[in-house]
């Protein structure tokens, strides 16, 4: 019967598929539940310096004035980017690096007063509880090799979505949606919730699943980019040297908002930086809406003369990754969005240990559940 | 609704994927509202998405109310 061979290739897809992804997968949505709270974490574990509170209205410090005091603070560092907190529009931060090519995720951030440009603190935070469970979220410590390696894992884990919605079916022939024999064997009841907690997570376990997938592509996109489309735009300036004293930053911020006035600067990129040309000022604006605050549009500046050189929209790939941050991350909705977040992962943890059982007794056992559980109950006499 | 007799009858899979799939569409408009605006988008987003965890919870714990012995 052709029905019935496919039906047990599927089976057999699901079953690999999940046995491999499912020991990372486990880590992943264990040392994902604390970091969907990171910053509450972060506010309880540790205190930071607060910016002055001020009345609206007040003007914000002069961006040199700003970049000054970092330098002043960390004279052997050299900034890589000013980035505006999306949180707290009090406080700016620079992150800083020991040379201007250096690997930014080595980089120290330095908080700034966004009104009185006084230095705030520069916290250590890869101490932090939440700073390791984010690298073994991300990496398991083991950069980029890690995060390709999670990828495939989260890349088994749709197959094994997928191949579950298929092997779904047989299993429900003759029970209702919902159905959880709890007077039954533990095998049974496990099986239900199985199925139950796979069914009704499909399209969030999807959609989180590959989110994270893209994620993990983040540092190959944004190689791509500078390649495709960086270069592109500064191709008369490719011979140049890096600017040794550029023009003023705040200028260039200026000069960006003069050219997409609806939007507002999300990070500026110091020339000869990973998101920059050696001569430019690459100012990322953003949108307003929960949708385009995500979306950035970079305008790069002359960071001699303070001119626009060239600003262009991010191409769909950009696109793509920066949309799948708040699709995985679940930060876009509020605190109620992320304690909904929170449920579905724990959840997801039940749908793992249940599969992982299920598969481990059928291995004992030697009888194919599915099969078994869904016709005669061949693993314990009925009770009728 | 006869569930479970002596002789079961056989689902269609339009009855098998239909709760499945109502779910699986208001998972995708909860994901999607809360991009779209805030305020009421979140809303509904919380709601749409709160939908498969009732479900869940209300399977497992909610005493099933016809019980056939």
């Amino acid at each position: 019967m052709a029905a019935r061979k496919s039906l047990r290739r599927w089976e057999w897809l699901h079953k690999w598929s999940s046995i491999i992804c499912t020991a990372f997968m486990l880590l992943l949505c264990v040392t994902g539940l604390p970091l969907i709270f990171h910053e509450q974490i972060d506010d309880i574990l540790h205190s930071q310096v607060k910016a002055t509170d001020v009345p609206e209205g007040t003007p914000l410090a002069n961006l040199d004035d700003v970049v000054a005091a970092v330098k002043a603070q960390k004279p052997d560092m050299v900034p890589h980017f000013l980035i505006w907190d999306r949180d707290d529009p009090n406080a700016l931060m620079v992150s800083v690096g020991k040379t201007v090519n250096a690997n930014p995720v080595n980089n120290k951030i330095v908080r700034v007063d966004a009104h009185t440009a006084e230095y705030l603190d520069a916290p250590d935070v890869t101490g932090r509880f939440t700073y390791i469970m984010l690298k073994l979220h991300t990496d398991m410590f083991a950069g980029l090799p890690g995060k390709l390696f999670l990828g495939f894992m989260g890349i088994l884990f749709c197959v094994a979505i997928i191949s579950g919605i298929v092997v779904y079916a047989p299993s429900m022939r003759k029970l209702k949606f919902g159905t959880y024999r709890s007077e039954r064997k533990r095998v049974v009841r496990w099986l239900d919730v199985h199925n139950l907690a796979g069914i009704v997570l499909v399209m969030w376990t999807l959609v989180v699943g590959f989110t994270g997938v893209i994620n993990t592509w983040a540092d190959l996109v944004i190689k791509y980019w500078q390649f495709d489309q960086l270069a592109a735009m500064t191709a008369q300036y490719k011979d140049r040297p890096v600017v040794a004293s550029p023009a003023s930053i705040n200028e260039a911020v200026k000069v960006a908002i003069k050219a997409e006035p609806d939007m507002r600067p999300s990070f500026v990129a110091f020339p000869g930086t990973l998101f920059s040309s050696k001569s430019h000022y690459a100012v990322f604006m953003r949108g307003d809406t929960p949708l385009t605050s995500r979306l950035l549009k970079p305008a790069l500046i002359d960071a001699q003369a303070g001119t626009m050189t060239d600003s262009r929209d991010m191409p769909w790939y950009v696109s793509t990754l920066l949309l799948s941050q708040p699709l995985h991350f679940g930060d876009y909705g509020g605190l109620p969005l992320k304690i909904i977040w929170a449920i579905l992962d724990v959840i997801t943890i039940v749908l793992l240990v249940t599969g992982l059982y299920l598969w481990l007794r059928r291995r004992k056992s030697g009888v194919s559940l599915e099969r078994s559980v869904a016709s005669v109950p061949a693993l314990e006499p009925q009770t009728p | 609704m006869s569930g479970r007799g002596v002789f079961p009858k056989h689902r269609t899979l339009g009855q098998i994927f239909a709760v499945p799939a109502l779910i699986g569409v208001m998972s995708i408009v909860g994901l999607v509202a809360a991009l779209v605006g805030d305020g009421m988008w979140d809303g509904l987003s919380w709601l749409m998405l709160l939908a498969p965890i009732v479900i869940y919870l209300a399977c497992i714990y909610l005493p099933r109310r016809f019980r056939t012995r």
